[in-house]
């Protein structure tokens, strides 16, 4: 009879919980840096993935989705303790938004470890792209490391012999290093390891100037690119050795920080606002409207993150309980990508394009990226040799 | 040699910003008793205050004078409305407090400025470059905060040593009570006290401005390294500030600029030295701050002996 009872209860409450689950919208965790000098980092992230989720009337993938966003102000013990409360008091099973390799590395593991799945659309630090790769974890941006390999190319396309190259000490900064050496085939004349909050450059032009490099190669994101872009120019530097950068280190803010005495700059990206595809033109047009100023990569980076969501969602008819349905959803990666061509590789990291851009005066007078040439097709990463998935 | 020079020359020049920051910390703690987590605030008040009035106007006169007005009335009201509050508490609410101010401010600056950075470009007068020695050039603007700094430091020393206010100041530190029976507003001194610190950290965040962005957050970055220059110092002390923003400028410059090309000579592979020395260079004001502790307990320069 108890048997008969529960059973019954069971139908009951289950029929009563379907609807209930159609009607709540799938909660997307957001953890991103908000606050500080890298703050418009994060902002511009979540604006785009924003942006996409309204562009569906609320919903990515045909499934109702909502954005729970928080600030882990560069802090990687503030995003853990974020993400124990998402996990816990808000079931919240779908995380994205980290912008610094940092907080992803003390994030992601908590995520993955507790049936989580982490989609990244920045920050993609080399330990989790090889040997501890995992099913639960996906990158839509880049691997960090070939970010700056495709500086390094660009580079050695280029024809600079010896190059200075600087970066902040912490894991994207060594990626950037150890992936621009990679594929730059001539001589390091010095190599720099600066602080993730540094403000001061002066010490580090100094040297530059005294090292007397044909190019300087840098990776500096968010507000202390600003820093290190300005001091270049007062120093008398950016006139004098060329700079060849990876979209981080100049994106359309540090551009217009900068200003005039940018013009000429190397750099090289998986995508830019003036690549002709129509999700991208979609995208930018949108994008401006709603915000009025121009996206950057980070922007561009959170709205292929939330149509990659959308594809997965949709594959699985809305559902994140059942991991391998949403993993092989994911991995089809059939959206519109705005960079144009994009599949996983087999470490769930991107294999993708990378072009090389110059700064160049527009018809308008204002300084913009142009898209110049490709400078890797197909890549994969690194370390994906590694991953056994 | 001419790279030891310019680069001595960049210690110094962070020395004399970090004091200016340190001079403001520090003359709030040893007179009134209370730690200011929110000068990193002020700092940010004065960048912005001159960065818009810069923009709107054009005019860098006018956005120095905006500058220091904003960081001295803010200042100002910051201790008529919340650092009065806690002179008999003890120090774990005042760092409450003025953490909680840290927050506002920021979250202000969001509401009113967006995340944003704003930029100010070096004053076209001060731009450019200065032949010092033999193929040394160093930037006018980087001469003129040391200069600005010299200034600072000796304006403070007359007002605190040789004018009357200051005489008033040194005896509020000494003894509060009797200056108050003798018949001194020391509430409005107190005021006056703060205004100057939040002034001086406004000149440095102004200062700032045209070398790297204006932002939010931009004070907690220096902040940290202003309470190393104290505690080197002495905390409470002028003097101390000046000795040790000095001392953490040159220091950090130096291991910054030449332990890499050192440890490369000593190290068999490059890049290992390289991301040692990065290491240890982001470690080395604050070693120094623990041997300084550990020899001198009070700091260099303490404020009473």
């Amino acid at each position: 009879m108890n048997f008969v009872k529960s059973v019954a209860a069971a139908v009951v409450a289950s029929c009563l919980a379907v609807p209930a689950m159609a009607q709540a919208p799938v909660k997307i965790g957001f953890i991103t840096t908000l606050s500080g000098p890298g703050g418009y980092l994060g902002a511009d992230a979540r604006d785009a993935f924003q942006l996409a989720i309204d562009l569906g009337g609320g919903k990515l993938g045909g499934t109702p989705v909502q954005l729970v966003v928080e600030d882990d102000a560069l802090k990687p013990g503030q995003g853990k303790e974020i993400t124990e409360r998402f996990m816990k008091n808000e079931k919240i099973k779908l995380f994205t938004g980290i912008i610094f390799s940092n907080v992803l590395a003390a994030v992601a593991p908590e995520v993955i470890d507790n049936d989580g799945v982490y989609v990244s659309l920045n920050a993609a630090p080399s330990n989790f792209a090889g040997k501890e790769c995992n099913p639960n974890y996906f990158v839509v941006s880049w691997q960090n490391d070939t970010l700056h390999e495709s500086a390094g190319q660009n580079a050695t396309n280029l024809g600079f012999k010896k190059a200075f190259v600087l970066a902040p000490n912490y894991q994207a900064g060594k990626d950037a290093i150890a992936g621009f050496k990679r594929f730059f085939k001539g001589e390091i004349a010095g190599e720099i390891y600066t602080r993730l909050d540094q403000t001061d450059f002066a010490p580090e032009m100094a040297q530059i100037r005294a090292a007397n490099p044909d190019v300087v190669f840098q990776f500096h994101p968010g507000g202390v690119g600003i820093a290190f872009a300005r001091q270049y120019q007062q120093a008398g530097l950016l006139g004098t050795i060329p700079m060849v950068v990876a979209a981080p280190s100049l994106d359309s803010v540090i551009l217009k920080a900068v200003g005039d005495a940018a013009q000429g700059v190397y750099v090289s990206s998986h995508w830019n606002a003036d690549f002709d595809n129509a999700s991208n033109k979609q995208f930018v047009a949108e994008f401006q409207k709603k915000y009025n100023r121009l996206p950057t990569a980070y922007a561009a980076q959170g709205y292929d993150a939330a149509l990659a969501i959308g594809a997965a969602l949709k594959g699985t008819g809305g559902k994140i309980d059942d991991l391998k349905a949403f993993r092989t959803a994911m991995l089809k990666a059939d959206f519109a990508s705005v960079r144009g061509a994009f599949k996983f590789g087999n470490n769930q990291h991107p294999v993708q394009d990378w072009y090389a851009l110059r700064v160049e005066k527009g018809a308008d007078g204002q300084l913009a990226l142009v898209t110049k040439s490709k400078v890797l097709t197909n890549r994969s990463d690194f370390y994906a040799k590694d991953c056994k998935l | 040699m001419a790279l030891l020079i310019e680069q001595s020359l960049n210690g110094i020049q962070l020395g004399f910003m970090l004091f200016l920051l340190a001079a403001g910390l520090t003359l709030i703690f040893g007179i009134m008793g209370v730690i200011n987590l929110a000068q990193g605030s002020l700092f940010m008040v004065g960048a912005y205050a001159a960065a818009v009035v810069a923009t709107q106007t054009g005019s860098y006169v006018l956005a120095a004078i905006a500058g220091l007005a904003a960081a001295a009335i803010i200042g100002m009201a910051m201790e008529y409305l919340v650092i009065r509050r806690l002179y008999a508490r003890d120090h774990l609410d005042q760092v409450l407090a003025t953490f909680g101010l840290i927050l506002f401010f920021n979250q202000m600056t969001v509401i009113l400025f967006g995340r944003q950075p704003l930029f100010v470009r070096i004053p076209p007068l001060l731009d450019g470059s200065v032949h010092i020695v033999a193929g040394v050039y160093y930037p006018l603007y980087r001469l003129v905060i040391i200069g600005v700094g010299l200034l600072t430091a000796l304006g403070l020393y007359i007002l605190i040593s040789r004018t009357r206010i200051g005489m008033l100041i040194r005896a509020g530190a000494t003894n509060r009570e009797m200056v108050r029976a003798l018949g001194v507003d020391i509430r409005l001194l107190y005021t006056i006290v703060f205004g100057l610190g939040a002034m001086l950290a406004g000149l440095a965040g102004i200062m700032t401005g045209p070398i790297s962005a204006v932002q939010v957050g931009m004070g907690e970055q220096v902040l940290i390294l202003t309470f190393v220059v104290i505690v080197i110092g002495g905390v409470g002390s002028i003097r101390g500030a000046f000795v040790g923003a000095l001392i953490v400028g040159i220091v950090d410059t130096l291991l910054r600029a030449f332990l890499p090309t050192l440890l490369r000579h000593m190290m068999a592979s490059g890049s290992e030295a390289d991301a040692l020395a990065g290491g240890i260079s982001a470690m080395g004001v604050y070693l120094l701050m623990a041997i300084v502790l550990l020899v001198r307990p009070k700091g260099l320069l303490p404020a009473n002996g």
